[in-house]
């Protein structure tokens, strides 16, 4: 990693999430669930980058996600980066790609849809850049897409 | 279980289409049976539709079906706060098949997904309205003899309008060309015209409505110009009557030429057109009756072949 990327302290096993644009960092926390985790988690919130202008970054120690965790997250960054660390060392480089099916994850903003007024799951596909409602057949574009609140 | 649910027409192959077609057909050419005998056809109108409930229940009566149901959400446990699924599965207890009509958007997918018992989605909400599809294709077929390179002329609000989308797709499978004629602020939008350019559908645009552009239809497809859909009431009085069909306006239409309409219709057909060989819009609500017979006997697993064969005819 450069020196400069060294604004955030660095781990000795765990994941490094990058390129996070700064305005959808809580839908990343959200996402991967992180306000319940136990591991050591460090946010950097707005730091300089040259393609996104602020970006953020999450560590998150000895914790390793499965590819379905992680490529819903391309649905609010897709061109995120990740990087697995084991013993200080970037041993893996990820890209995130779009799922072709989201279930439960991003709602719908046709107000008319059922999945608004109905306890359910939203569940879109993925067309171009585009999401495609599975229920009212409403597009969203993902880039400002919504998600779910949480339920429970 | 298979799932037999009708949600919408573009689930529907040619294939079935023209199965369904000939299915309506055995039952234009009788109506009545006792095919149903024994079955019971809910009809769930969470949004009230008479035209669409009476047609769908003279449907399933006919054909010897007892329907339950509700015509009015106002008497039923949807305004206690019970939930779509929880009707849905009380009814399911009850009922063969369920004919349902919501005003939510993605009501009859969802009830499709939950429901032990097929769905039958006689709309819901802006998005599918699958019978009334249906029934279009069927008289187009009727008086065409043919689906297959028809030039249909699509009139009025074709913004908002879910039959004109659902012919989108639906036509998609016999490469018509079609035509669209409306004011600017309810053409057709962007996602259908791409829609079309995906599937190889042709189309040509006009502000026009005329004599002339009328010359080149086989079907003259109208639809309501409401006035509550325009953001400018004074472009809503300027328009209001050009999209108005006129006696004079057929005199160079094709002999074969018919003119649809989904109704109710305000103002769009003038009066005098009723009496004109080439009005059709009463005999195609008729068709609704065949065309819904045959869905509903489709959701319950009834074929071609047992319509066909089927001996309990009412003579
Ligand atoms: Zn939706």
């Amino acid at each position: 990693m450069k020196k400069k990327e060294l604004l955030v302290a660095a781990i000795e096993n765990g994941t490094v999430i990058d390129h996070i644009p700064s305005d959808r960092l809580f839908d990343v926390v959200r996402l991967l669930k992180i306000e319940s985790m136990t591991s050591a988690v460090t946010v950097g919130y707005n730091l300089k980058s040259q393609d996104l202008g602020l970006k953020s970054i999450i560590k998150i120690a000895d914790k390793y996600f499965t590819d379905e965790e992680l490529n819903q997250l391309a649905v609010v960054c897709p061109n995120l980066t990740l990087c697995i660390i084991r013993d200080y060392d970037i041993v893996e480089k990820h890209t995130v790609h779009l799922p072709e099916e989201l279930i439960g994850i991003v709602k719908c903003s046709n107000p008319k849809c059922i999945t608004n007024n109905e306890p359910m799951r939203t569940r879109f596909r993925s067309v171009g850049s585009q999401l495609v409602c599975h229920y009212c057949n409403h597009t969203e574009d993902l880039k400002n897409v919504k998600l779910v609140q949480e339920e429970n | 279980m298979e799932n037999r649910s009708l949600v919408s027409i573009a689930d529907h192959t040619r294939e079935k289409i023209e199965y369904l077609i000939q299915m309506a057909q055995e039952f234009e050419r009788r109506p009545n049976r006792h095919l149903l005998e024994g079955k019971v056809v809910a009809t769930l109108f969470f949004e009230p539709s008479t035209r669409t409930r009476l047609s769908f229940e003279t449907a399933a009566n006919r054909l010897g079906a007892r329907v339950i149901g509700f015509a009015d959400p106002k008497v039923t446990s949807g305004t206690k706060g019970e939930t779509l699924k929880d009707t849905i599965m009380m009814v399911s207890n009850y009922a063969d098949v369920i004919v349902m009509r919501h005003y939510l958007e993605g009501a009859a997918r969802y009830a499709s997904e939950v429901a032990p018992v097929p769905i039958v989605n006689a709309g819901d909400g802006a998005n599918q309205h699958p019978s009334q599809t249906m029934l279009d294709l069927y008289s187009m077929y009727k008086t065409q003899g043919t689906l297959d390179n028809l030039n249909i002329y699509l009139v009025g609000d074709l913004k908002y309008g879910r039959t004109v989308h659902s012919m989108l797709t639906a036509m998609r499978h016999f490469s018509p060309t079609f035509h669209f004629i409306a004011p600017e602020e309810l053409a057709m939008p962007e996602t259908y015209k791409k829609y079309c350019r995906d599937h190889g559908i042709k189309y040509v645009e006009h502000t026009e409505f005329d004599a002339d552009v009328i010359a080149g239809a086989d079907i003259l497809y109208m639809t309501r110009v409401q006035k509550e859909r325009f953001t400018d009431l004074m472009e809503y009085e300027r328009v209001k009557d050009r999209y108005l069909l006129k006696l004079d306006m057929l005199a160079k239409a094709k002999p074969t030429m018919k003119i649809l309409h989904p109704l109710p219709r305000v103002n769009e057909i003038e009066y005098s057109i009723d009496d004109d060989p080439h009005a059709y819009y009463f005999e195609q609500a008729r068709n609704g009756l065949y065309a819904r017979q045959a869905l509903i006997c489709d959701a319950l697993g009834i074929t071609l072949e047992d319509v066909k064969n089927d001996k309990t005819i009412i003579l």
